[in-house]
């Protein structure tokens, strides 16, 4: 290996751009090459399913730095640029155009990639998915012309990305129904009592919910879609079909240059590949935990978090990542926010007022705290957030007890800000 | 067009030029300052962008929201009474001069 060859840092977003400010924050003082497949630079996506599809603006209002701030950490950019296959023995990268490029160290950030639907008339014309700023502009368009020729948007998928995208064509004035094959929404993620609430806010906004559907195909005329059929053999008009229906990790690089990948490249908690010289961060990963499960996030906190823990290890140091997980998502005038992972739980106890709605959920497991969901209760987030943080627990009694005080707790365990609050 | 003044957390101190409209934090990770993460990007809901409102600055700002007095509540480095989220601050010509500094850690 080279040792004055740069650290190249494979895909531009949340991840990569972290990667390498984080690698100059660790005292890297060499080269260092983000490599991007877009042609944008790096830019925030969660507004992609929200704002943003609502009013698109100017490229720079979502981009993640500015060009000076790249400038100021000497990391070159090198945007529509596609890598097509890594060699590990001569560490070296090959890309698309046949440039060879030698690194001494190696980061994958490559994200995660739209679930496609397997299905007849997938590719028909206006069934979009979700990814890119390209494809918000896209499904922004298809949802305006929607709205105008008074068809329905179709929204395949009842989760964060699906519902976000319904609440915003709402708001564009297009009707929307929303297919979902389980029977409530968000399911693999919350409790029934945030499902129903979330149910309840988008009826009240005129959306159709359909349960139990079972999508067997996409008919349409002209190259254009005209309806999405189901198992039950109703038939959906559809002006536009929007897909949400999950992400799949881009580990194709990483699983072809023989890294050990499991639906995402297999990290440990400092995000080091099965290759210790080769770290990975965000979506495209799956991390190991102590007890041999995988665990697949994709949220900008896990994107940030583990790519500071992979610009320590591509530096030798160990900084692992253990922090509670934590996820946003907005629709309509609520904001959910959720801290810890529900899954397993055996115990939900609501705080707060659930017809506001302004309440949260906490989940147990024998009675240890493992995640709260919150809806428009801030405070709640807030407050669990540096619990989990810290392996505090309160008592499923005292979550009930609405004179209780979480910051008690943290108040007890010193960690409470002076002010409290 | 108004100048902010940023403290970054090893005490370096650069003054930028900022469009009035754009944020406190918007201009600071545009420009590569050290010092605010802003995960959520803007959006009040992480709590990543704390920053410390400089005398005699912090009376000429609007007073939090509710939102963000209660983000303001649980920041991972010290909460003083002149803590704001730079992502709720915007910068108007008034401000010209405002000076923050930015805490050690955010997150």
């Amino acid at each position: 290996m080279d040792a004055q060859a740069p650290i190249l840092i494979v895909g531009a977003g949340q991840a990569g751009v972290q990667i390498g400010e984080s690698l100059r924050q660790e005292g890297y003082e060499g080269e260092l090459l983000l490599i991007g497949n877009e042609l944008h630079p790096p830019y925030q996506r969660p507004p992609l399913s929200k704002k943003w599809l609502i009013e698109p603006g100017a490229h720079t209002a979502l981009a993640l730095r500015g060009a000076d701030s790249l400038r100021r950490r000497r990391i070159d950019l090198r945007l529509d640029t596609h890598v097509s296959a890594i060699d590990r023995a001569a560490s070296t990268l090959q890309l698309a155009s046949g440039e060879r490029l030698a690194y001494s160290g190696l980061a994958f950030a490559t994200g995660a990639l739209a679930r496609a639907l397997p299905l007849p008339g997938a590719a028909l014309g206006e069934v979009l998915s979700l990814r890119s700023i390209n494809d918000s502009a896209a499904i922004s368009a298809a949802i305006r012309r929607c709205a105008a020729e008074q068809r329905p948007v179709v929204v395949i998928g009842g989760g964060f990305i699906g519902l976000e995208v319904a609440a915003s064509a709402r708001k564009l004035g297009a009707e929307v129904t929303v297919l979902e094959g389980l029977p409530r929404l968000m399911s693999r993620v919350t409790a029934p009592i945030v499902s129903e609430a979330f149910e309840r806010l988008h009826r009240s906004h005129g959306v159709e919910l359909v349960f139990g559907a079972q999508v067997t195909g996409l008919a349409g005329s002209g190259g254009r879609v005209e309806a999405v059929r189901t198992a039950d053999g109703r038939e959906h008009a559809a002006g536009c079909v929007v897909v949400g229906i999950g992400v799949v990790p881009d580990d194709r690089l990483a699983a072809a240059a023989g890294l050990a990948c499991d639906r995402g490249i297999i990290v440990d908690d400092c995000a080091r590949t099965s290759d210790a010289s080769i770290v990975a961060a965000g979506d495209c990963t799956a991390r190991r935990l102590a007890d041999g499960r995988l665990l697949r996030l994709e949220s900008v906190q896990n994107a940030i978090e583990q790519a500071k823990s992979a610009a320590a290890a591509l530096m030798g140091r160990e900084r692992p990542f253990r922090a509670a997980p934590w996820f946003w998502s907005d629709q309509y005038d609520i904001k959910l926010q959720m801290v810890g992972l529900s899954h397993g739980y055996d115990q939900v106890v609501t705080r707060g007022d659930l017809q506001k709605p302004a309440f949260s959920a906490f989940y147990f497991q024998s009675r240890r705290l493992i995640a709260v969901d919150s809806l428009n209760r801030i405070q709640d987030h807030m407050q669990s957030k540096r619990l989990l943080d810290h392996g505090l627990s309160p008592t499923p009694e005292q979550v009930a007890d609405a004179q209780f005080e979480l910051q008690s707790l943290l108040k007890d365990a010193k960690l409470a800000t002076a002010d409290g609050a | 067009m108004p100048q902010v003044t940023y403290i970054e957390p090893d005490g370096r101190v650069r003054t930028l030029q900022v469009d009035a409209g754009s944020s406190v934090m918007r201009a600071a990770v545009d420009a590569g300052i050290d010092g605010i993460e802003a995960q959520c990007g803007g959006n009040c809901a992480c709590a990543t962008c704390h920053c410390y409102v400089q005398d005699p600055w912090l009376d000429k700002l609007p007073p939090p929201s509710d939102d963000e007095a209660l983000m303001l509540s649980n920041v991972a480095a010290e909460r003083r009474p002149n803590s704001r989220l730079s992502c709720q601050l915007v910068v108007e010509p008034a401000l010209d001069g405002l000076t923050v500094e930015l805490p050690d850690r955010q997150s």
